[in-house]
C-alpha cells in the first residue's frame, strides 16, 4: 500500500483500518493476467472509472495561475493541499465559457457551458460530461452512476442524463451505504454465488410495466410519448440493475464492504467543517463502490454554487463573502474566501488520496480513472465566466498524461470536457454548441 | 466585518409587473405534454386516502421543478430519471409491504384467500381491481388486470404466500407510469364534431388533484364512468360535492404550499449559535402554522383572501411561541408541548398576517442574517407574480466594501450606500422598501428593534402609499390588486398545468367572479374547476389523438 502523509486524513485512515478492509491490497496475482491489467479468468480488461468533483466559487481572482506551463510548475498557494498529488494532476487555466449573446445566469450558465457544452437562456441542462462517459463505461454495473452532495442539497448536483435531465443527489452517507452495501450487495469475492430468488421475482413482476408500454404510447401525443420514453429508459436501468445482481461478478481482491456510517438523515449542513466531514464519508463509500465495481462513475458536489456554508459562529456565508469581502490590500486576495477554498482543496486532496491508496495490479485505482474537478466561476467576486480553474487527476487507465499545467487563455472551456471524454473512450469527434463547440482535444495531455 | 447585507446580486429587479407577456408565448412554443408527474404531496395524500394514513412513507422523491411560478406547472416536463426510479421503487416496496401486514388485511381486503400459502386469483383480482382503480385513477383494463393477477399468483406460488404476491404486484403498480403520472387522454368531442376533448377520467383526476390534492374517490370515478362529468350540470354537482367535503383542506394545503414556495423548507436551517430555538421541529411547525392559518381563513371562515396578509389570527405551539416571544397558555394538557393553540395578536402588535410568520421572514433569509432583498424578491415573485430578472454579471461592489465604515450598521444603511450606484438605484427602489419594513424580524423570525445597536427604520413607500413597519407593509400589500390577480392566476395554473390567457373573456369572467365573491378562494376554485378553460386541449398538444 502506498503511504501518504495524512493530515486530517487520519480520520480516513482510521476508518480504513477500522473497517478491516482489503483496500490497499493488490489484486491477487492469480486473478490477473501477466501484464496485470486484465482478469486472468476472463481476459476482460480492468474497468476504467470516472469521477467529477464540484466545489463552489472558484479560487478567487487570477493569482492562482502558475507562472510556467508544462511539467514541474510551481503550485500556487491556493492548491498547496494538492502538492502530494501534483504528479497525478493536470491544471487547466485560462479557459472560458462563451455566452454567445445569452445573459450570464450567474452560478449556472458557466457550469451549463462547461459540463453540457451548450449555453442557453433557459435552465436547460441535459447530458453532462459524466453522463456521456457513463454511457460508455458505466452500463454493465449495478449503478450507472452515483451522485452526492455534502451540504445536504438534493438538487445541488451537476450530473444530468442526456434525455431525462438532472439527477438527484444523495445527501445521507448512511442511505448511500445502504444502497450500495445493503442486503442487495453481492460480494464479488464470495466463494459461492447463488442468484437471489427475490431478485428474479422482482424482475419478472416489473415486466408488467413494460407490457403496458405499447398501449400507453398509443394513447398520448408526441410530447407525452417522449416523456414516457424517458420513463421506460429509466425503468430499463432499474431492470439492468437487477440483471447485474443475478450474474456472478468477477472477483476483485481490492473490494470489500465499506464501514457502515452511523445513521443520519442527510439534513442540511451550513457549517463548512460539517460538510467536509460528510465529504470524507462519501469519499470512503465511493472508493469502496468503485473498488467493488458497483459503479464506474461517481459525482460529488460540495454544495450548491450559491454556497451557504459558513465558518462556525459566523453569520455570513461563503457566497456572500465572495461579493462583500474586500481584497486585502497587502495580501491581494479575499482572506475569508481563501479560508473556504482551502477547506475544499484539502477535501479534494483527501478524495484523491483515498482513490490513490487502492491498488489494482500494477496501478492504483486513481491511475485507472480520471477525476474531473470543476467550479462555477472564474473570479466569483465578479461572476466571471473567464479563466476557470479546472483540474483532472489520474491517468485514465493509461490514456492521459499527468503532472502538467495547461494554460489556454481565451480558449473554449468545453475543450477540457471534450478531452476528458476522448480519454475515457467516448466516440465523439466534436462537442458543444456555437462558440463553445470544439472538435479537437488538448493533445498534450493525451497519450 | 460590518457589511452584512445579503444577496445584493439579486437586486437587479425590473418593474415587470404582471402583464400580458406572462401569458404570451403559447403559439410559438413546442408541443407541451398533457400528462403531469404527481407531486410528493399528492403521492402521500393518495396513499393515505387509499390505504390509510397510518402507512409510513419513508424515503425521498425525485426533486420537483418550478415553471411559471408553480411546481404544478413544472410537473408537465418533470421526468423520472434513472436515480429517481430507484427512489420510487424503494417507496413503492415500503408501502406495499405495509399494506399486506396482518393487522391491515381485515380493513383493506374485501376477501380472504382460501389458502394463505398459495394463489387465489379471485381474491387477488378483487383487491387489485379495487386498489388499481384508485391508483390509476380509472378502472384497470382487462389486459392490465389479468396480467397482474397472473403474476401475483406466480409469486404467491413460488413464495408460498398469497400476500407476498399481492405485495409484489402492488409495488409494481406504485412504480407504473399510470400511477406516477396523471396521464390525460383525449377523445372525440361528440358535442363538437371534428374536435377532441379530454376524456372523463382525465377530468376526474384533474378535479381531485386540484380540489383535494389526491386521487379521485369512488363517487367521482362513478361520475366519470357515467359521463356525468362531461356535462355542465354533472360537473357543477361534483365540484360542489367536493368543495363541501373536508378533503378540500388537502387541495388548499397543496396549492398554497406550492404557490408560496414551501419546498424551500427542505433546505431551511439556521445557525444554532445565533438561533438556538430554531430547531428542526420549529421548521416543521412553522410550515404547519401558516397552512393552519390559511386553512382556517380560507376554508373554515371563507374570508377575503386579502385579509390573510393582515389577520391577527394564527395557531401556535409552545416552541413557536418561544420564537415569537408570545405568552401562550395551554389550559388543556400540559403534557403536550406541541399542541396547536389558536392565538390572536393584540391590537398594535408588530406582527399580523402571514408575512410576519417564520414561513416568510425566516424562509427567505440566509442561515445567519437577514436579507431585505431576498424578502422583497420573494414577495414580488411568490405573492405578486412579478418576475425578478437574473442579476447581471460583473456587479462592482467596491463602493460598499469599506468594512471600516462605522456609519453602515443597519441593512438600510448598507443598501442605501449600494444604491448610490446608478445601475442599482432604480431596482432598489422597487424591492427594498418592502424587505426593509420586515427588518424588525431577524433571520430566525424573532422580533428586534435595533441592529448593531442602531435603531431599525422600517418606513417605506409602495404604490405611492407611505407605510411604517411590518403591519403597515401588510396593509399596503393587502390593498395591492397584484395579490388577487396573482392568486387567481396561480390557482388556475395549479388546476390546468398552464397559466391562463389574460385577454380571454372567459378568464376575465373568472377574475370578476372572484372579486364579486369578496375574494373567496373556495369560490375561485369553484369557478376554475367548472370552467371549460382548464379542460381545453392547448394548441401545442395537437399530436395527442383519441384512443383508437
Amino acid at each position: 500500500m502506498k503511504q501518504h502523509s495524512f493530515h486530517r486524513r487520519k480520520i480516513l485512515r482510521g476508518m480504513l483500518a477500522g473497517s478491516a478492509v482489503s483496500v490497499g491490497l493488490p489484486i491477487l496475482d492469480g486473478m490477473l493476467n501477466n501484464s496485470g491489467d486484465a482478469f486472468a479468468a476472463t481476459g476482460k480488461p480492468l474497468p476504467p472509472r470516472f469521477a467529477t468533483w464540484f466545489w463552489p466559487l472558484g479560487l478567487g481572482e487570477s493569482d492562482w495561475v502558475p507562472k510556467t506551463a508544462g511539467a514541474n510548475y510551481e503550485l500556487p498557494p491556493q492548491l498547496a493541499s494538492l502538492k502530494p498529488y501534483q504528479k497525478k494532476l493536470n491544471l487547466f487555466s485560462g479557459g472560458q465559457v462563451f455566452l454567445d449573446g445569452q445573459a450570464n445566469d450567474t452560478h449556472f450558465t458557466g457550469v451549463q457551458g462547461l459540463m453540457t457544452g451548450k449555453v442557453s437562456k433557459t435552465r436547460e441542462y441535459y447530458g453532462s460530461v459524466d453522463a456521456l462517459v457513463g454511457d460508455v463505461i458505466g452500463t454493465g454495473t449495478r449503478f450507472r452512476s452515483l451522485q452526492v452532495c455534502c451540504s445536504g442539497e438534493v438538487r445541488a448536483g451537476w450530473s444530468a442524463h442526456p434525455q431525462s435531465g438532472l439527477l438527484p443527489a444523495e445527501v445521507s452517507p448512511h442511505a448511500l451505504y445502504t444502497r450500495i452495501f445493503g442486503p442487495e450487495f453481492k460480494d464479488p469475492n464470495a466463494a459461492t454465488f447463488t442468484p437471489d430468488p427475490e431478485v428474479i421475482l422482482r424482475r419478472s413482476v416489473l415486466s408488467g410495466i413494460t407490457e403496458d408500454r405499447q398501449k400507453l404510447m398509443q394513447e398520448v401525443g408526441a410530447a407525452d410519448k417522449a416523456k414516457l420514453d424517458n420513463y421506460f429508459t429509466s425503468l430499463r436501468s432499474l431492470e439492468q440493475k437487477l440483471e447485474v445482481q443475478l450474474q456472478k461478478p468477477d472477483p476483485l481482491a481490492s473490494c470489500s464492504k465499506s464501514a457502515e456510517p452511523k445513521q443520519d438523515d442527510g439534513h442540511i449542513l451550513t457549517i463548512a467543517e460539517d460538510a467536509m466531514a460528510r465529504h470524507d464519508l462519501f469519499a470512503q463509500l465511493f472508493v469502496h463502490a468503485l473498488a467493488c465495481d458497483q459503479t464506474r462513475v461517481v459525482n460529488l458536489a460540495i454544495s450548491n454554487a450559491f454556497c451557504g456554508l459558513r465558518k462556525a459562529g459566523d453569520a455570513t456565508s461563503h457566497h456572500t463573502y465572495t461579493h462583500e469581502e474586500p481584497i486585502d490590500p497587502k495580501l491581494g486576495y479575499q482572506v475569508t474566501c481563501a479560508w473556504f477554498q482551502d477547506k475544499y482543496m484539502k477535501a479534494l486532496g483527501d478524495f484523491i488520496n483515498v482513490l490513490d491508496s487502492v491498488r489494482e495490479g500494477d496501478k492504483s485505482l486513481l491511475d485507472r480513472m480520471v477525476v474531473f474537478a470543476f467550479t462555477d466561476h472564474g473570479a466569483p467576486r465578479l461572476h466571471s465566466v473567464r479563466n476557470y480553474p479546472l483540474m483532472t487527476f489520474g491517468g485514465g487507465n493509461g490514456r492521459m498524461k499527468t503532472g502538467l499545467h495547461v494554460p489556454r487563455p481565451g480558449d473554449a472551456l468545453t475543450r477540457v470536457g471534450f478531452t476528458v471524454q476522448q480519454a475515457m473512450g467516448v466516440p465523439v469527434s466534436s462537442w458543444g454548441v456555437g462558440s463553445n463547440k470544439v472538435n479537437s482535444a488538448i493533445s498534450e495531455v493525451l497519450t | 466585518m460590518t457589511h452584512r447585507f445579503g444577496f445584493l446580486w439579486r437586486t437587479i429587479l425590473l418593474a415587470t409587473a404582471f402583464s400580458s407577456t406572462v401569458y404570451a408565448a403559447e403559439s410559438a412554443a413546442p408541443e407541451i405534454p398533457l400528462s403531469l408527474r404527481i407531486s410528493p404531496q399528492e403521492y402521500h395524500k393518495t396513499i393515505a386516502d387509499v390505504f390509510g394514513s397510518d402507512i409510513v412513507i419513508t424515503g425521498r422523491f425525485e426533486p420537483e421543478k418550478r415553471e411559471e411560478g408553480l411546481m404544478a406547472v413544472g410537473a408537465r416536463s418533470a421526468n423520472i430519471s434513472a436515480d429517481g426510479i430507484e427512489l420510487y421503487d424503494n417507496l413503492a416496496r415500503g408501502i406495499a409491504a405495509q399494506v399486506v401486514e396482518p393487522q391491515r388485511r381485515k380493513t383493506l381486503f374485501k376477501c380472504a384467500p382460501r389458502d394463505v400459502a398459495t394463489r387465489d386469483d379471485a381474491c387477488t383480482r378483487s383487491f387489485l381491481a379495487s386498489a388499481g382503480r384508485f391508483l390509476f385513477r380509472r378502472p384497470l383494463t382487462e389486459q392490465e388486470l389479468t396480467a397482474r393477477v397472473r403474476r401475483a399468483g406466480d409469486v404467491a406460488e413460488k413464495k408460498g404466500d398469497f400476500y407476498a404476491g399481492i405485495s409484489a404486484v402492488l409495488s409494481e403498480m406504485l412504480l407504473a407510469p399510470q400511477f406516477l403520472y396523471r396521464i390525460r387522454k383525449v377523445e372525440p368531442d361528440t358535442a363538437n364534431p371534428g374536435q377532441n376533448r379530454l376524456d372523463s377520467y382525465s377530468r376526474a383526476s384533474m378535479l381531485s388533484s386540484y380540489l383535494w390534492g389526491s386521487a379521485p374517490d369512488d363517487k367521482l370515478l362513478k361520475a366519470a364512468e357515467s359521463g356525468e362529468l362531461l356535462t355542465a350540470e354533472g360537473l357543477w354537482l361534483q365540484v360542489d360535492r367536493m368543495l363541501s367535503s373536508p378533503n378540500v383542506e388537502g387541495g388548499v394545503r397543496a396549492f398554497f404550499s406550492d404557490m408560496f414556495g414551501f419546498d424551500e423548507f427542505e433546505t431551511l436551517s439556521k445557525d444554532a449559535t445565533f438561533f438556538p430555538r430554531f430547531t428542526p421541529k420549529v421548521v416543521e411547525q412553522a410550515r404547519e402554522q401558516t397552512l393552519r392559518t390559511i386553512v382556517e381563513h380560507v376554508v373554515g371562515e371563507r374570508r377575503d383572501y386579502r385579509d390573510l396578509f393582515t389577520t391577527p389570527n394564527t395557531y401556535l405551539t409552545r416552541p413557536l411561541a418561544a420564537i415569537y416571544n408570545v405568552p401562550i397558555v395551554d389550559k388543556a394538557d400540559n403534557a403536550q408541548p406541541d399542541r396547536w393553540i389558536r392565538y390572536t395578536y393584540p391590537e398594535n402588535d408588530p406582527r399580523a398576517g402571514i408575512l410576519s410568520q417564520i414561513s416568510f421572514v425566516a424562509l427567505h433569509s440566509p442561515a445567519g442574517r437577514t436579507s431585505p432583498t431576498l424578502r422583497g424578491k420573494a414577495l414580488r415573485e411568490y405573492i405578486m407574480c412579478q418576475a425578478v430578472p437574473a442579476p447581471p454579471g460583473n456587479v462592482d461592489f467596491k463602493l460598499v466594501q469599506d468594512s471600516s465604515n462605522p456609519n453602515l450598521r443597519t441593512a438600510r444603511d448598507r443598501l442605501s450606500a449600494h444604491a448610490t450606484e446608478a445601475m442599482c438605484t432604480g431596482c432598489h427602489k422597487i424591492t427594498d422598501p418592502m424587505g426593509l419594513a420586515l427588518e424588525t424580524f431577524d433571520s430566525g423570525g424573532g422580533y428586534r428593534t435595533s441592529e448593531n445597536d442602531a435603531p431599525i427604520n422600517t418606513t417605506g413607500e409602495h404604490r405611492g402609499i407611505k407605510f411604517d413597519g411590518p403591519v403597515g407593509l401588510a396593509k399596503v400589500v393587502r390593498d395591492d390588486p397584484a395579490i388577487t390577480t396573482c392568486v387567481a392566476k396561480r390557482s388556475f395554473a395549479f388546476a390546468a398545468g398552464r397559466s391562463p390567457t389574460a385577454n380571454d373573456p372567459a378568464w376575465q369572467q373568472i377574475e370578476k367572479q372572484f372579486k364579486d365573491s369578496g375574494y373567496n378562494v373556495i369560490e375561485l376554485m369553484r369557478r376554475v374547476a367548472t370552467s371549460e378553460m382548464i379542460y381545453a386541449i392547448p394548441a401545442q398538444t395537437a399530436s395527442a389523438q383519441p384512443v383508437k
